[in-house]
């Protein structure tokens, strides 16, 4: 099992918008093997409170080297890392879970809402640099285009063929939720594989969209989780059809086909 | 430099050293392989096995709180057949000793997984859950009264020759009794405690945190009344204690085996550091030598009153 325990000096810390951190990591095992979908358990307290290791996914890796987190403060936990300043050490295990297959050579659309724009960021570079696909549509969705920050640029920047923005406030782009561009931006000319990865009710439409119109698709999902390696077996989730044993994020996720999931 | 000497017996037993993982917290083990090496600890406890495989609770499962965690998992495990099919033939090899949990909700399933686990080649003896309900006495947990308690024990102690530890539920008026109860029973050690009955509310949306609404609190919150029940049942009991409870680092280990603990085991600490039971082996290693002891036995019930 490529796992490993690292003690990772932080290398940055930014600062994307009020609430939006970028933490770049040494940790050349972690980076050395980590896939796009895959997270890292993330010890935030030296102490007992907060008492359990956060889950983040990867946002990037930087060269064999180094690995990104993209977080928001929501609590104590993320508050105190963003009070972390460069040369201060971090302990990570990971890189955890299974993540997203992207083998084939189709075009593909990641759809990302809030922080779940994390992942998909790796996601779309690899996607880039081994498939060439003939198109890679982003559509990211936020509360504001304040809260998305430098990120839509990010995507642009790795040549992502087109991207569109959603906000709930309408402050950018298509006022409303990012699922509902799916069908504007994506013709039926292609077999379009979707990737998405966001707050449950937003990735629960974007599975609906694609179900409708027969296009493939990955979802990321995020439950609360003690251990990360399925020891715990805390992150239960129910399988489609609610019957046989659950699924457990950690290992079994936090990549699924949208299918093989329960939509409730 | 000489290796501290850190054996301790157990029902008959060496053990390597006295740090064991506890049941639910470590996997089969293997999901702890790349932090841990495995042959370095004394022992693991695996994940309770049931007879027949068990889905366990609906999510969510799990709640942090202040220095602590609840949990209601709801015993989910793969039954006992998948696990002697799928996961002993690597615990065999782990180089260290196996203890298996089991569960059940009658005397007969307790007694079918002794007689079956009996069998098995690599296991060094069970460890008895009997938090769990019993069924046909509507639901009460075996382990909440000392008459089904000894009942258990005995089912178990005589179908198989391994030698049995009870695990112990603190959810009761007073655990000495249930500890002289499985004793009488034939237990060769008791472990306890398994975890407290607790709750967490979300105030916002006014519900229950966990979809069972109650379960079971783990970690560091917990030791204080986990190292006196163990000092309790230490005094009121022959046979071996193995401490259990929110134990995080080595000088946690080292109050557990002061209060009269023989041994102790590591749970809720994995999942904060996948490293925790390594490292208490060589906090003790380093306690032994520093002091100049001739071995771990000597701070067993060293607890000075005076």
């Amino acid at each position: 099992m490529n796992q490993f325990e690292e003690q990772a000096e932080i290398v940055r810390q930014e600062q994307l918008t009020p609430e939006i951190f970028r933490l770049t990591l040494k940790a050349p095992e972690i980076a050395s093997s980590a896939l796009p979908g895959q997270f890292v358990m993330v010890r935030t307290s030296p102490c007992y409170d907060p008492l359990l290791r956060r889950p983040l996914s990867i946002h990037q890796t930087i060269g064999n080297e180094q690995v990104q987190l993209l977080y928001k403060v929501v609590g104590k936990g993320t508050r105190m890392l963003a009070a972390l300043a460069p040369g201060k050490k971090l302990n990570l295990t990971g890189p955890l879970g299974h993540g997203f297959d992207f083998a084939g050579q189709q075009a593909v659309c990641l759809v990302g809402g809030g922080m779940g724009i994390a992942p998909l960021y790796f996601l779309a570079r690899e996607i880039l640099r081994a498939t060439k696909p003939p198109k890679c549509i982003v559509l990211l969705g936020g509360r504001t285009g304040a809260e998305l920050g430098p990120l839509p640029q990010d995507f642009k920047d790795i040549g992502a063929t087109e991207t569109h923005l959603a906000t709930d406030d309408g402050s950018l782009g298509h006022h409303g939720f990012v699922a509902e561009l799916l069908p504007l931006h994506l013709n039926s000319g292609h077999a379009w594989a979707v990737y998405t990865c966001g707050p449950h009710p937003m990735m629960k439409a974007v599975v609906g969209q694609c179900h409708q119109h027969g296009w493939q698709c990955q979802v990321s999902l995020e439950t609360m989780m003690a251990c990360g390696i399925s020891a715990c077996l805390g992150c239960a989730i129910p399988r489609a059809g609610l019957s046989g044993p659950y699924l457990h994020v950690c290992k079994d996720g936090p990549v699924f086909k949208a299918e093989e999931v329960a939509w409730l | 430099m000489i290796e501290a000497d850190l054996r301790v017996t157990i029902g008959g037993l060496v053990f390597k050293n006295p740090v064991l993982t506890a049941s639910g917290t470590f996997g089969y083990a293997k999901e702890f392989a790349p932090y841990v090496n495995l042959h370095h600890l004394g022992g693991v406890v695996v994940k309770g096995i049931s007879l027949e495989p068990r889905r366990g609770n609906p999510p969510p499962r799990i709640v942090e709180t202040a220095g602590g965690m609840l949990n209601a998992i709801g015993l989910e495990n793969v039954g006992l057949d998948r696990f002697i099919a799928e996961k002993m033939e690597y615990l065999r090899e782990i180089g260290t000793r196996v203890i298996v949990n089991i569960l059940g909700d009658s005397l007969e399933e307790y007694q079918t997984l002794a007689q079956r686990l009996n069998e098995v080649k690599g296991i060094s003896g069970l460890e008895v859950n009997i938090s769990c309900p019993n069924v046909k006495k509507g639901g009460v947990a075996f382990g909440t009264d000392p008459a089904m308690a000894e009942a258990v024990t005995r089912a178990v102690c005589a179908h198989t020759t391994l030698p049995v530890i009870v695990k112990l539920s603190p959810n009761v008026t007073d655990i000495t009794a249930v500890a002289k109860a499985v004793e009488a029973g034939g237990a060769q050690a008791v472990s306890l405690i398994n975890t407290l009955l607790g709750m967490a509310i979300d105030a916002k949306s006014r519900r229950p945190k966990l979809a069972n609404i109650v379960g079971g609190l783990s970690g560091p919150a917990i030791k204080p009344i986990a190292l006196r029940m163990v000092w309790q049942v230490a005094q009121a009991v022959k046979i071996p204690v193995i401490g259990i409870g929110g134990i995080t680092t080595t000088e946690d280990a080292l109050e557990f085996l002061l209060a009269g603990a023989t041994a102790i085991e590591v749970g809720t600490a994995n999942f904060v550091n996948p490293r925790a039971s390594q490292d208490i082996v060589e906090g003790l290693g380093r306690y032994v030598t520093e002091n100049r002891l001739s071995g771990i036995r000597e701070v067993i019930g060293g607890l000075i009153l005076t």
